[in-house]
């Protein structure tokens, strides 16, 4: 019996297991791509808000503490996003003409809710605690990024499963001292630059994560109960 | 398929659970596992409110309900005139409802440079940066006036706030706005000390540990 396939059709079974595999590899690739680009996690997407509210200009230039807005940060789940009551302490009496601020004075006046965009949101079935990380010197910028250079919010960290666990898998890699939480403008320590901690130096930020781990007693917290209850 | 179109209006409200891309994104991969297993969105919306979230039901769109009038929470009694409004008697006070120990000073001082110091600046002389901004400048802590005025006068300021300055109640606690009342007091007393305030055994520290403040402080206006 003579041969079905003709000798040179060897060479198309071949290309094609090896490409198979290639398409495959592509394919994956092109999957992990999508998932870790803004378009998908939202990193760094800036939203449409009521009032183009900045950062910059608040958290940055003027030195106001996040506590100051988000008031429940320390104590709460929730880190709160302020009422307009809070904006109205000092848009009361400065910028009252500013038409960008007319929706704050609006809500003020009809006692309306601002119906601000969430730039972080989790699925309903995570929970997460504010407070506990507080607690243990986690700061704000680790998670949300340079939030006193933004002009307008938007979001840091994937928020992803891996995400959290990165940090959980090895908390003292952004362990930072409890007074500097809320520093805007903290720098780890690196050679060129100590953070002091209780009287030492540290010009490392895994030396000093142990440090503080011990002290602050952290736990490395991977229970799938933790985040999911 | 369930998704939920009927809360997709949210996409435009404050609790936006999901940015609306990702939620396309979701959908197209739902449509892929619909073939083999088909696709529920009930776990990442589920039907509860998180604090913030909007709703249809109420005619404000509010689901935080405010109390009715008249409600008293549990924990919420205020029968403690003192603690609570600064008064006895209905006359402000100059004492404090609890002893004030070096840890309260030092509380104190932490919620004073939080919520005080943008309008009254880190020393209290009423320069701070949102003032520097164009805020009416408030008088300072180290007029003869302020330092006359009981405890109790500061402590209803922060509560019921004070001409153009509004109230702090909602941010500050009632024990923590005690805190800050004796922080101010500290302030006061720090421009107006004479060294025979000082204990004899705290004398020879002075030099150092003022030098200290003072960097604490230039570093805090500074930002
Ligand atoms: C003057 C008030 C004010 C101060 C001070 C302030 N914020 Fe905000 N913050 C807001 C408002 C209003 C929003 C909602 C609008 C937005 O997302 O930009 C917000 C939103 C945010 C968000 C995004 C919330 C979301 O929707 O997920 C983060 C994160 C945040 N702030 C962090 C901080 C940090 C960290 C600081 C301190 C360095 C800080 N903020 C200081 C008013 C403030
Ligand atoms: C502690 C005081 C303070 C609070 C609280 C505050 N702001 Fe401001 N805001 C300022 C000052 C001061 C400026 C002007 C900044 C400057 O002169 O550089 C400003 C400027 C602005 C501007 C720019 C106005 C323009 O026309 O350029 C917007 C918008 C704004 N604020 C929104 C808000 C919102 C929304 C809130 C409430 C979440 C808020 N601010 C709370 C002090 C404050
Ligand atoms: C461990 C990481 C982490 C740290 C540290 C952190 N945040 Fe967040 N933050 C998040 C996540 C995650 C969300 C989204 C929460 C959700 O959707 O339930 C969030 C949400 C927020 C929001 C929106 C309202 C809310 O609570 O959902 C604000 C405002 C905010 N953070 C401010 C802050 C401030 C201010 C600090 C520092 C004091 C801070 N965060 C520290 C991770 C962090
Ligand atoms: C930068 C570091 C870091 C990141 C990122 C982080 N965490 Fe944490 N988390 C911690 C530390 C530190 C603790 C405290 C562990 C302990 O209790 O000693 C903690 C504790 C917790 C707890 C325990 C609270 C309790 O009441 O038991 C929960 C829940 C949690 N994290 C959820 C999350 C979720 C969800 C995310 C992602 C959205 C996240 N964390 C991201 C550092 C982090
Ligand atoms: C530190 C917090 C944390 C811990 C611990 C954790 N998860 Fe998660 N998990 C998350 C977050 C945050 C998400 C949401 C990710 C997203 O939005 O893409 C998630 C998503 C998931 C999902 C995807 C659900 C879906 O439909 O998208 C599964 C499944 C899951 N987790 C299972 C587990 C299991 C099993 C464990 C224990 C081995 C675990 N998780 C431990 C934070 C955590
Ligand atoms: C947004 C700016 C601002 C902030 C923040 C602020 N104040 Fe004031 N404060 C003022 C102004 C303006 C006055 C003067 C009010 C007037 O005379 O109309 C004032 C007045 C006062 C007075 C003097 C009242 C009198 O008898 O003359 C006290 C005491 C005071 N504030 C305490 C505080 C404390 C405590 C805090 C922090 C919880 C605080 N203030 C935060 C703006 C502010």
């Amino acid at each position: 019996m003579g041969q079905i396939f003709h000798r040179s059709t060897n060479m198309v079974s071949r290309i094609s297991i090896y490409g198979a595999v290639l398409i495959i590899a592509a394919l994956a690739y092109a999957l992990y791509a999508i998932a870790m680009s803004p378009w998908y996690t939202n990193v760094g997407v800036k939203l449409q808000q009521p009032v183009p509210f900045s950062h910059r200009h608040h958290a940055g230039e003027l030195g106001i503490d996040c506590r100051y807005c988000h008031t429940s940060v320390e104590n709460s789940s929730f880190a709160g996003v302020p009422p307009t009551q809070t904006c109205m302490t000092c848009h009361s009496q400065i910028w009252t003409n500013s038409s960008m601020l007319e929706p704050v004075r609006a809500s003020y006046r009809n006692d309306t809710s601002l119906e601000w965009q969430r730039v972080n949101a989790l699925p309903d079935f995570v929970y997460f605690d504010h407070s506990i990380h507080i607690a243990k010197g986690v700061g704000c910028t680790t998670c949300h990024g340079q939030i006193a250079e933004m002009p307008l919010t938007q979001r840091a960290g994937t928020l992803y499963m891996s995400w959290c666990l990165d940090c959980h898998r090895q908390p003292e890699k952004n362990l930072r001292p409890k007074a500097e939480v809320f520093d805007p403008f903290y720098q780890p320590p690196s050679r060129l630059h100590a953070v002091t901690v209780d009287g030492m130096e540290f010009t490392d930020q895994l030396t000093m994560g142990r440090y503080l781990r011990k002290e602050y007693k952290v736990a490395s917290l991977q229970y799938c109960s933790t985040c999911h209850r | 398929m369930k998704l939920k179109i009927d809360r997709s209006a949210e996409s435009h409200s404050r609790e936006a659970r999901r940015p609306s891309r990702l939620r396309i994104g979701m959908a197209a991969a739902c449509l892929g596992a619909f073939i083999f297993c088909g696709c529920r969105l009930d776990m990442h919306i589920q039907p509860k409110y998180l604090p913030y979230e909007p709703t249809s039901f109420f005619a404000d769109g509010r689901s935080e309900r405010p109390p009715v009038p008249g409600t008293v929470a549990r924990g919420q009694l205020r029968l403690d005139e003192l603690f609570y409004t600064g008064r006895e008697n209905g006359v402000l006070v100059d004492k404090f409802p609890f002893p004030i120990t070096r840890a309260d000073l030092e509380r104190g001082r932490e919620r004073y440079n939080v919520y005080c110091t943008p309008c009254h600046d880190y020393t209290g002389s009423g320069q701070g940066m949102i003032v520097r901004r164009g805020f009416p400048q408030p008088p300072s802590y180290h007029i003869q006036r302020l330092r006359d005025e009981p405890a109790g006068h500061f402590f209803e300021v922060m509560t019921d706030g004070f001409g153009a300055m509004y109230s702090y109640a909602a941010r500050v606690e009632p024990a923590d706005r005690w805190r800050i009342a004796a922080y101010i007091r500290v302030l006061q007393l720090s421009h107006n000390a004479r060294i025979s305030d000082v204990p004899e055994s705290e004398r020879s520290q002075l030099s150092q540990s003022s030098g200290n403040q003072n960097s604490a402080q230039s570093t805090g206006q500074a930002q």
